[in-house]
């Protein structure tokens, strides 16, 4: 009896587990080419929709969304009507595959813009490649991405021909962060924590070995599931460390609450991070805790942009939810890249939709060259942004304030 | 080594929420031989239920005000949502072969989950729960804040009360009584339906308290917040010796504190670097778990078969 009620019990953990663990929700739709006006095209976005990471990934969907709106209602392409499909990854690169071999499924769809995190790209890109078709992301910034997993040591190769992205690269951002950090910010000792994920580990990494360089001291590292809550017991060592600055590798999710139980513990030091961490869920979350945090985010700040300004009052006026500061202008320029290549390739072929119609667009992106609502859109020989500016923000009475915004300069 | 005082709080502020919902596994176990899987989600819909009656009272109302509601107000939700669950779906299932019942909970679990991730205004992301505006307080080197005071003074009332209802009322006998022979306790005249139900609902109300402990000191409650928070208690009461109530608790405590000090020390043992931090925490307390399991198949308490309830 008590063997088989040990099995059993192991079983239904193993079960729990999985299941859980494995949960896809959403099918797949598929749609005629075309429709009475002429020819219907579906964008793809694939982000996190509901769960970790939600905020950030919600603005990535209804920048998509309002790019397609804005294209319908201007007519860039005539007689190409632009629809969105919008998968939700759950920030987990199983399930964001799953959503890839379903676009990828989808006769109707061009091209996909997301995903947001790097580590479920890791899962996408080949798939999209396999497709040929064009994949750009408005987040990832893990270098390995489109430069080879040696790219710190020189030997940079492109991945795939299909993967683009407009957010520059963690090379830049850690680097910025830690010459900000050493410099204006005046911190001589960090302690550097990552989330062990692709971009949290990566960026940490990068962070860290700069602030050494630019003569700061990292006095303590150590690294988080995602998911998990509970704190004490690393803010305790984070205090006895004597550190002057936490630096986190990875998303609002875990920080806010590491930054408000630091606080709470009576360390009163900043915690700076990456654009994963630039959202204003991260505040409303930790509250007073947050004041005086800092992170670095790609791009210049969207509020000082006279061009999106459209954008975003489109955005609150259709009362979206999701965070747009973070990644919503540049997941509007990587939507509108597709629509203006899309437009090239009818524009060629007579106004239809020539057969090979994907591959066209992915050589559309690559030439891509125009001025987009968060800045300029053109790629390099790897994929990546040629725009590599960068902002330092940091929360002032409650907001997120930009207190630097530039180049990355050696 | 100067943060021990501090490690050793934070493990057992950490175990006690593990213990709370612990109970609620073991008492389930001890009467029906069940695994409730479902048990971390009535911890979840326990956290709403008191998030609720929150955001019901008019805006402003101090918390100190307000937690004594939002303690019943979580333990109905619980309870209520907790006996559903035993009459729709346990209760059917009880002559079923033993896998139907486990079948049912993990459905159960993953129905509760999306009810409220769906259906609970903004629940698709983490809901802020209110903070007490009190402390903190340093006793010796410890620091102790609000959410962390409520914890370590609600888990020790919370075990006392259990002990003498379970030892002294007529309820808690009939319990033991069920749980040693389950036919002969019916033979003697006891409801076993109504004890059954009664197990399941002193667990959540349980849960419904570590739910509230939770929101206290972490300032947010998420419709998955079960699902990590009850696998730990689970693997507590085991570690404990599943079916005994002193042993949930201490299995919760030791867990707890197997997590701090695995987060706060296995690193700066030479070579150890790689393997230790809060990434690894979980993997020690299994390593734990494991090894006590190897030495002590019953847990630390377990086979006290008179006292199980």
């Amino acid at each position: 009896m008590r063997h088989r009620s040990l099995l059993v019990l192991s079983i239904a953990l193993t079960g729990a587990l999985t299941v859980t663990a494995c949960g896809s929700r959403g099918g797949s739709k598929s749609g005629g080419d075309t429709s009475a006006n002429g020819i219907t095209v579906t964008i793809g976005v694939d982000a996190p929709l509901s769960g970790q990471n939600s905020a950030t990934g919600l603005g990535i969907k209804y920048g998509v969304q309002i790019a397609a709106d804005d294209a319908n209602k201007n007519h860039t392409v005539p007689g190409v009507t632009f629809k969105v499909d919008a998968k939700d990854d759950q920030a987990q690169p199983t399930i964001g595959q799953q959503n890839a071999t379903a676009l990828v499924g989808e006769s109707d769809v061009i091209g996909v813009v997301g995903p947001l995190n790097s580590g479920v790209a890791q899962s996408m890109q080949q798939v999209f490649a396999t497709a040929n078709m064009v994949e750009i992301s408005p987040s990832n910034t893990n270098p390995a991405l489109t430069q080879g997993p040696n790219w710190a040591k020189g030997d940079k190769k492109r991945q795939f021909p299909t993967y683009f992205r407009t957010a520059t690269t963690d090379a830049l951002q850690g680097a910025f962060a830690a010459q900000y950090a050493s410099g204006p910010a005046g911190k001589k000792k960090a302690f550097v924590v990552d989330d062990k994920q692709t971009y949290g580990a990566g960026l940490a990494g990068i962070f860290q070995d700069s602030f050494t360089k630019d003569g700061g001291q990292v006095v303590g590292t150590d690294h988080v599931n995602t998911g998990d809550k509970d704190f004490s017991a690393l803010v305790t060592k984070i205090k006895s460390s004597g550190a002057d600055l936490l630096y986190y590798g990875g998303q609002y999710d875990e920080s806010e609450l590491i930054t408000k139980q630091l606080k709470a513990a009576g360390d009163n030091i900043p915690l700076m991070g990456g654009d994963g961490m630039y959202s204003q869920t991260y505040i409303t979350t930790a509250g007073a805790a947050a004041e005086g945090d800092l992170v670095t985010s790609v791009g210049v700040p969207m509020s000082s942009l006279d061009t999106a300004k459209n954008f975003i009052s489109e955005y609150k006026a259709a009362g979206y939810a999701g965070d747009y500061d973070t990644y919503g202008g540049y997941s509007y320029d990587a939507a509108t890249a597709i629509i203006k290549a899309v437009g090239q390739v009818v524009g060629k072929n007579n106004g239809k939709l020539p057969s090979d119609a994907r591959a066209q667009v992915v050589q559309g992106v690559q030439s891509a060259d125009f001025d987009g609502i968060a800045g300029h859109i053109s790629f390099d020989q790897y994929g990546d942004t040629t725009n590599k500016q960068l902002t330092v923000y940091q929360v002032k009475s409650g907001q997120w304030a930009a207190v630097k915004t530039g180049t990355y300069t050696g | 080594m100067h943060t021990l005082p501090q490690q050793l709080a934070n493990g057992l502020f950490l175990g006690a929420t593990y213990g709370l919902i612990a109970i609620g596994y073991t008492m389930v176990y001890g009467i029906v031989q069940l695994i409730n899987f479902a048990h971390g989600e009535i911890f979840m819909t326990g956290g709403f239920g008191a998030l609720t009656v929150y955001l019901a009272l008019p805006h402003g109302t101090s918390l100190w005000l307000a937690l004594p509601l939002m303690l019943i107000g979580g333990a109905i939700t619980a309870v209520l949502i907790a006996l559903g669950a035993e009459r729709f779906a346990y209760r059917p299932l009880r002559t079923a072969p033993r896998l139907a019942p486990l079948i049912a909970a993990i459905g159960l679990s993953l129905g509760l989950q999306q009810a409220v991730h769906n259906l609970y205004p903004k629940a698709t992301s983490p809901r802020a729960f209110p903070q007490m505006q009190a402390g903190p307080w340093n006793v010796g080197s410890i620091h102790i804040q609000s959410g962390d005071l409520f914890t370590i003074v609600a888990a020790p009332i919370c075990m006392i009360i259990l002990a003498v209802f379970v030892q002294k009322s007529r309820t808690g006998r009939a319990m033991q009584a069920t749980a040693q022979d389950p036919d002969t306790a019916q033979l003697m005249g006891i409801d076993t339906n109504r004890i059954i139900a009664a197990a399941f609902a002193i667990g959540a109300l349980f849960a419904a308290v570590a739910a509230v402990c939770y929101g206290l000191r972490y300032g947010e409650v998420d419709y998955s917040m079960g699902f990590q928070a009850g696998l730990k208690a689970f693997t507590a009461a085991v570690l404990g010796g599943i079916g005994n109530i002193y042993g949930a608790m201490l299995g919760g405590l030791v867990l707890g504190l197997a997590e701090a000090m695995a987060t706060a020390y296995i690193s700066d043992i030479p070579g150890m670097h790689q393997l230790g931090g809060g990434s690894w925490a979980s993997v020690w307390a299994f390593v734990l778990l494991i090894l006590v399991l190897l030495l002590r198949p019953q847990g630390l308490l377990g086979e006290r078969v008179a006292d199980r309830a």
